[in-house]
């Protein structure tokens, strides 16, 4: 007498999510629909220069603004401004200088922090910053990093006498190793490739509210923030409050690609005056303080040279990296770079390998993690440089990649960086994106065009790219200084009704993980996916977490879902047996339901067996009541997810415009859980790809203002700059988890960058262009492509 | 302060407001319609948008004042005792992801079909194109607007 409905497997079924009822209709709980009786809301005054001594500052003035409670810089905060916290000290002589909550003095980028008022409305709070008196003498800024590390160059931190912040070097073959292999090469090919800088843009602006009422003096904060776990060791460690009197909860949060995983100065001062004042303070951003003090991505100067042999076998491959820190450093600032340092070699094989990396203050905001951090860069130059090469050998660029890359029976595979690959199959991808795209028959057109004259010009461009992901194994970060771990952890309660709340360490901010964690402890239990709740983003409710970054959640979280309901099962097997009184041993367990081996007429629900456990009446000897079970995975390496992305591009030779005309792309990440949320996910990663290279870019005066500082400047293309997409997937599961996943957040925005540039390259290639700037405006192009026909490039 | 009456979602509701209110802020602090969401600080972005006398409209670039005499659809006020089709096509195509622009996309949406009942899939992208999304690359936005289409229409 089976109780339930056979078990249907839930994994890789593309379920619609159980988010979006909420979602769609208006019931989300953001952060900034949080309204506290009693509350103050802060408004900062920021600095609207890029360099300057703060010669005067008198708050004062701003006490006089109807419903001001309290003004405050830094001399008024005194103790409580605190310095945001950096936890990658990269080198042991890295140079980390203060990043005060409010400025000291000395403002060091646009959108600094120099003043806040507290009052009893946002709008108050607002009018009250016009009456902060404050005085700047401007100081000579420095935008450009090849400036920035020149003698003599204008200093960012007058105190550290320099503005490089850390030099970093990886030659995993030794010193000389590079030059050794280049020596027997027959080519060689060198390019600075400029990684522009990007602004993340999550929809959602970040806003903070902390509350000292809660019970037992506790102080909660609800922040849009991606690393509510993380948030609260720091926000202890920073404002001196104890860490088991701080709750921190994530609720609904709109978006962060990287961008709110950071410990905010905003949020350190509405913790310190939530606390100092016994009062709610709440603060939200608009979008234009976004755009400056939200930190940024990428911006890099990637020197890159590769040497070869002239049938195109790879030799070996030198990078040499000047990465923009901005003024400050953050949580992660120095160590993204580093992200990418494994992943230039990416898919190929050769001999040896030389990197380096100077990191360097300016005086504009902070880098830190964005969507794929350290990766896309580095898929970038490599897959800019193999079509390059092979321009510069004569050879197809997708032949060149073949002779080159790994072959699927070569895994596992260490690489010349010293990563070891578990799995991978670059053929069957490639294979299935050239069918899709019609490969052939669109370089048969090029040809056509080209030779036609076409004003029109078709390019194809290719990325084969992998990237490294599921951050990550604990003892790997500690080799590299980071000094948190990378594990995760999930409790599964299987609750007397038979009802399931699953409690993840991991913190969604729109990428479906009530859904997809459900159907992986549906799975494990044999309990229906709408039976699971997923718990997350509080830390009461959720106190052990590394949260959500890096295509972490499911390559590492997954596996912590897994074991919490294995442990569940293996827990409920022993009431089972006790109850049909027979050994463990006996018991099968199939869809929810133990059986007696060779006598299924005795059998019993897992979720009666849960109803036994919180009765506890007749549990074995020793056993604990409730069924419940919790696991920490450390992952035993990372995942390398891969794929073969094309984009085929029409180039408007008379105005530059670049029109994508189809983009295909395969993905192998692995065991799928939800085909759906997969696609969605690289569907959003391929459009933030595209958008750097055909439309974003933050650009900073010689003066450091920043000129795309709101999103009627800052091009975050809309439903008519981008096509629709080919997505399709190969499957090699990796071997480095049980559940066989690799990560697939961040696949979309590495691979599609350099696919799309190759792309335009390929086009105005028989012009003579061999690099195209980023973003490849049709100004730009058509710059480029006129400079390339008048032989200047 | 200046008295306003709006109905919002059905509901008449007489307010008074600063002149300088934006309906945006009306809606979410005044009448208490979070759903409807500020995304950006120069109309560009659309997570705001609703629907001011059944036309789509900016929230953030209409002053609250300017609404007297109006009636608003919210996000939350747009389904009846079932779901509106788009709604119901957003969450078939898997057409949010953070939903942070979705209030705004679907009422965009809904105007859009309302003018155009069998849009191509470039004027739904011209139709849509003062909304922001940074998740979902518009791909599965498109389609469900395509099928909200199609099934407004009777069809399937």
């Amino acid at each position: 007498m089976t109780e339930l409905a056979d078990h249907v497997a839930a994994i890789g079924r593309p379920l619609k999510r159980k988010e979006d009822a909420r979602l769609l209709t208006g019931k989300t709980q953001w952060t900034d629909n949080i309204q506290l009786a009693g509350a103050l809301h802060m408004a900062i005054l920021r600095s609207p220069m890029g360099h300057a001594k703060i010669t005067k500052l008198d708050v004062s003035g701003a006490l006089k603004y109807p419903g001001v409670e309290a003004a405050y810089g830094a001399d008024e905060l005194g103790d409580l401004n605190g310095s945001v916290p950096c936890v990658w000290p990269v080198t042991d002589d890295m140079v980390a200088p203060d990043f005060p909550a409010l400025a000291k003095g000395e403002v060091r980028h646009m959108g600094d922090c120099v003043a806040l008022v507290l009052a009893g409305t946002a709008a108050q709070a607002a009018d009250a910053l016009e009456g902060i008196v404050v005085e700047y003498s401007a100081l000579p800024a420095v935008i450009d990093m090849d400036d920035a590390i020149k003698d003599g160059s204008p200093l960012v931190h007058s105190d550290k006498g320099t503005n490089k912040c850390y030099t970093y070097k990886l030659q995993p073959q030794g010193d000389g190793a590079y030059e050794a292999a280049k020596a027997k090469a027959d080519v060689v090919v060198k390019r600075r490739f400029v990684n522009q800088r990007l602004i993340p843009a999550f929809m959602e602006p970040r806003a903070v509210v902390a509350s000292p009422m809660g019970t037992s003096g506790e102080l909660t904060i609800w922040s849009a923030t991606q690393v509510p776990h993380v948030l609260r060791v720091l926000l202890a460690l920073v404002t001196g409050v104890s860490e088991n009197k701080l709750r921190v909860v994530a609720p609904d949060v709109g978006g962060g690609f990287g961008g709110k995983l950071q410990c905010y100065r905003e949020e350190i001062l509405c913790v310190a005056l939530a606390n100092k004042l016994g009062r709610p303070i709440k603060w939200t951003e608009t979008r234009s303080e976004d755009m400056m003090a939200t930190h940024h991505g990428r911006d890099q100067l990637q020197d890159i040279e590769i040497a070869a042999t002239k049938d195109g076998k790879l030799l070996g491959l030198k990078v040499d990296l000047i990465a923009n820190m901005g003024a400050y450093l953050q949580i992660i600032t120095p160590g993204i770079p580093l992200l990418g340092m494994f992943m230039y070699p990416a898919i190929y094989k050769m001999d040896a390998y030389d990197f380096s990396c100077i990191g360097v203050f300016t005086n504009t905001t902070p880098t830190d993690a964005y969507r794929g951090a350290g990766r896309p860069e580095s898929t970038y130059a490599i897959e800019r440089i193999m079509d390059e090469l092979a321009n510069e050998l004569g050879m197809e660029p997708m032949e060149l990649r073949k002779k080159n890359w790994i072959k699927h029976e070569e895994f596992p595979y260490t690489t010349v960086a010293g990563l070891t690959y578990d799995s991978g199959n670059y053929e069957a991808a490639t294979d299935k994106a050239m069918a899709l795209f019609k490969y052939d028959e669109l370089r048969k057109e090029q040809v056509a065009r080209r030779a036609s004259g076409d004003k029109v010009q078709l390019g194809i461009g290719i990325s084969t790219f992998t990237e490294m992901c599921g951050l990550a194994p604990s003892r790997t970060l500690g080799a590299l200084k980071y000094v948190a771990g990378g594990w995760e952890h999930c409790t599964i309660r299987v609750l007397p009704t038979g009802k399931v709340e699953l409690v993840t360490g991991t913190s969604p901010h729109g990428q479906g993980h009530e859904t997809a964690w459900s159907q992986i402890a549906s799975d494990t239990l044999g309990i229906p996916v709408d039976d699971i709740e997923v718990i997350h983003g509080d830390t009461r409710t959720s106190p052990y977490g590394m949260d959500t970054y890096g295509s972490r959640s499911l390559a590492v979280g997954g596996q912590a879902i897994l074991r919490a309901g294995e442990k569940v099962v293996e827990k409920a097997r022993l009431i089972a047996a006790h109850q049909l009184e027979c050994s463990a041993n006996d018991l099968e367990f199939d869809n929810g339901v133990f059986r007696v081996k060779g006598d299924p007429s005795k059998e019993k629900a897992i979720q009666a067996v849960a109803f036994e456990a919180f009765s506890a009446h007749d549990l074995p000897d020793g056993l604990e009541p409730t069924l419940q079970a919790e696991s920490t995975v450390d992952p035993q390496d990372f995942s390398y997810p891969h794929g073969t992305h094309l984009c085929a591009m029409e180039v408007d030779t008379e105005t530059g415009k670049s029109t994508i005309r189809s983009y295909v792309c395969v993905d192998d990440i692995g065991i799928q859980i939800n085909p759906l949320i997969v696609e969605g996910q690289v569907h959003g990663g391929l459009a933030q790809g595209i958008a750097q290279a055909l439309y974003e870019g933050a650009v900073y005066d010689s003066d450091g203002q920043l000129l795309t500082a709101s999103l009627a400047d800052y091009l975050v293309p809309g439903a008519p700059d981008l096509p629709s997409f080919v997505t399709d997937h190969t499957v090699t599961p990796s071997t480095t988890n049980p559940l066989g996943t690799k990560g697939v957040g961040e696949a979309g925005a590495i691979a599609s960058t350099p696919a799309v540039i190759n792309a335009i390259v390929d086009a105005l290639r028989p012009y003579g262009v061999n690099d195209v700037p980023m973003p490849a405006l049709p100004m730009t192009v058509w710059r480029t492509l006129n400079a390339a026909r008048q032989g200047g490039k | 302060m200046t008295k306003v009456s709006i109905t919002v979602d059905g509901v008449l509701h007489e307010s008074e407001v600063e002149p300088r209110t934006l309906l945006v802020h009306y809606l979410r602090e005044q009448v208490g319609k979070v759903g409807t969401v500020v995304g950006c600080d120069t109309s560009s972005c659309g997570a705001c948008t609703i629907l001011l006398d059944g036309r789509s409209a900016k929230s953030c670039s209409v002053l609250a004042v300017q609404a007297d005499g109006s009636s608003v659809t919210t996000i939350e006020g747009l389904a009846g005792d079932e779901w509106h089709p788009v709604q119901a096509a957003f969450k078939e195509c898997h057409g949010l992801q953070c939903g942070y622009c979705t209030p705004g996309m679907v009422l965009s949406a809904v105007d859009l079909l309302s003018e155009n009942p069998n849009p191509s899939e470039a004027e739904i992208r011209e139709g849509l194109e003062g909304n922001l999304c940074r998740c979902t690359g518009y791909h599965n936005i498109v389609k469900s607007v395509a099928l909200a289409a199609q099934t407004m229409k009777g069809g399937k």
